[in-house]
């Protein structure tokens, strides 16, 4: 079976982020991108899918500006999957055009028995593409997994419910699941398996061909602020009894808090 | 007048929740027509609840099919709701279902979605949002004019819970589940061993670091947490240690949360933790290292030992709180 994995390409954790001049999004100017966590946990689970004999064939897709994004597939191909699908797109399109994309994207390529995405990107934090792809695809969908098995027809997930709380799902295929930390430990990508990337396909495609486009967009961020810069701590002097004392003071009669 | 649909969880015991509380405030105080929809066992019952808080119409699906979310059931029953009543807006908690069901749902409305939001006004019928991108580095506005219905999923502890507006008597819609051949099962929830608040829902959380040295030091977190009725966090590199479970961490690649009080014992504050906490009201930070950047982002600071002042800091709640 061909497992797609969708990919996201996100700046660097370690990124400080510079508001553009508009306002209407970052700076973009010297960010290290990466590929994104919880898409990486969804490549790793791919390829042992197909290691452990699951499945035939992995698929990288990503949506975004194809020159760096094809970077972040480069490295999906490296780490081992077998081709990879860029959908060249602007900056800022939201959630349901990237879903509507994929998924028209995936469907195009024939059989498509099982998605794996990250739980959610770590730059607009919106969680929403995972279960969009699966709703235009027509196919149910979990999130949240940290624990997959997989039988002829079907996949069992466990997922993180509230307080702590463990659910375990059974999906028939086709499905879209979306992975969270846990799954697995992703791989870095071999030196041989970076020489073998550079020789693997990346297939371009455009968004329009996708029917998707500038009307499909249904959400736009915008007015991006840095939160207010914070006065440094107070530094509550004294021993421990005495800075103890009054920092319990202080958060019931100051902060009001307790 | 518009109308606003809010989705409403409840807690087992009947009672809304007070993130369901805070939605239903918010949209109170815009003038408009409120629905509400409530879906499981008990959901009957919420009429009277929902009048006090100000809703119109409720959609109530007291029923077994409810009781576990699975999410084809619950975008089926969701989603032919809010076909059938063109909401211009509608809210629901950012919780782990309303984060799982509602894109769906709006893929399935052909609109969009802004979740995890952390301000929210609606004047009229326009509904003005902001919330954290960047695990919180930074927050923008999301422009849902496009959308025909503007669907936001709030985060916890944000908005205001007003007291009750005088009763409503609201007009009880039945929910049946629907009638579906479901590719979806739940076959089991496994109960986690605390029974207290997701992180992100909590108003208090009590956050370790590596300066905790080990798993087992957790005791005396978890110790502060009972005297505080808090939830116990983490950072990255805890979880990576493997002393916690990964549900537990804060950061950018964990929960972001944004509680009343967050208190931060023994973590320096790599820039990907203080994203995913910065948005806390008040922040105590407990660590030897007076440089540690923790303490640019927080409130209260003590430079301690953290086994020296955590145990003293217990009894010192115990004292005030019991």
């Amino acid at each position: 079976m061909k497992v797609f994995v969708c990919v996201k390409q996100v700046p660097d954790t370690e990124t400080k982020i510079k508001i553009r001049a508009d306002g209407n999004g970052i700076d973009t100017i010297g960010i290290k991108w990466v590929m994104n966590p919880y898409d990486e946990i969804a490549v790793e689970e791919a390829i042992k899918m197909r290691e452990g004999g699951k499945a035939t064939h992995v698929t990288a897709i990503g949506l975004g500006p194809k020159a760096r994004v094809s970077e972040t597939l480069r490295t999906a191909l490296a780490m081992g999957a077998d081709d990879a699908i860029v959908i060249d797109a602007p900056e800022d399109v939201d959630s349901f055009s990237t879903a509507k994309a994929l998924a028209a994207a995936i469907r195009a390529e024939g059989e498509y028995k099982f998605v794996l995405t990250g739980k959610l990107a770590i730059d607009d934090n919106q969680s929403s593409v995972s279960q969009m792809v699966a709703e235009f695809l027509g196919i149910p969908h979990t999130t949240v997994v940290s624990k997959l098995e997989y039988a002829d027809n079907q996949v069992t997930a466990e997922r993180e419910v509230e307080g702590g709380s463990r659910e375990v799902v059974q999906l028939s295929l086709p499905a879209v699941v979306a992975a969270n930390k846990g799954l697995n430990s992703p791989r870095y990508a071999s030196l041989p398996g970076i020489m073998k990337a550079k020789k693997k396909v990346i297939k371009e495609l455009a968004l329009g061909s996708l029917d998707t486009g500038e009307g499909d967009i249904r959400v736009r961020f915008q007015n991006f602020q840095l939160p207010p810069e914070k006065p440094a701590a107070q530094i509550i002097p004294g021993d421990v009894a005495t800075a103890t004392a009054t920092l319990v003071r202080l958060l019931r009669e100051e902060a009001k808090v307790i | 007048m518009a109308t606003i649909t809010v989705f409403t969880e409840f807690s087992a015991n009947g009672q809304l929740k007070k993130s369901a509380i805070e939605l239903l405030t918010a949209a109170r105080g815009s003038g408009n027509k409120i629905h509400a929809i409530a879906l499981g066992s008990g959901a009957g019952q919420l009429a009277a609840q929902l009048g006090q808080h100000g809703v119109d119409e409720a959609f109530l699906g007291d029923h077994a099919a409810f009781d576990q979310y699975n999410p084809e059931v619950f975008t089926a029953a969701v989603a032919q709701i809010l076909e059938a009543n063109k909401p211009a807006i509608v809210l629901a908690s950012s919780s782990l279902l309303g984060r799982d069901l509602f894109p769906r749902v709006a893929a399935r409305l052909k609109t969009g979605i802004a979740s995890d939001c952390t301000e929210l006004s609606i004047q009229g019928d326009t509904l003005t949002v902001r919330r954290p991108m960047y695990a919180g580095k930074c927050t923008a506005a999301a422009d849902m004019s496009k959308s025909p219905i503007k669907i936001a999923l709030m985060r916890a502890n944000q908005l205001p819970t007003g007291a009750p507006a005088g009763s409503k008597n609201v007009q009880v819609h039945t929910v049946a589940a629907p009638s579906l051949e479901l590719k979806t099962l739940v076959k089991q929830v496994v109960k986690g061993a605390s029974e207290k608040l997701d992180l992100t829902e909590a108003n208090i959380i009590v956050s370790g670091g590596r300066g905790m040295r080990d798993a087992d030091s957790f005791k005396l977190l978890h110790d502060l947490a009972e005297v505080l009725g808090a939830t116990v966090g983490a950072s990255r590199a805890v979880v990576d240690a493997g002393w916690v479970p990964h549900g537990m961490q804060v950061g950018q690649t964990g929960k972001t949360v944004a509680p009343t009080l967050y208190i931060a014992c023994g973590i320096s504050g790599a820039i990907q933790h203080l994203a995913g906490m910065s948005g806390s009201k008040v922040i105590v930070a407990i660590n030897k290292d007076a440089n540690a950047p923790i303490f640019q982002k927080a409130t209260y600071g003590i430079v301690g030992d953290v086994f020296e002042v955590l145990p003293v800091l217990t009894a010192e709640f115990k004292k005030l709180l019991h």
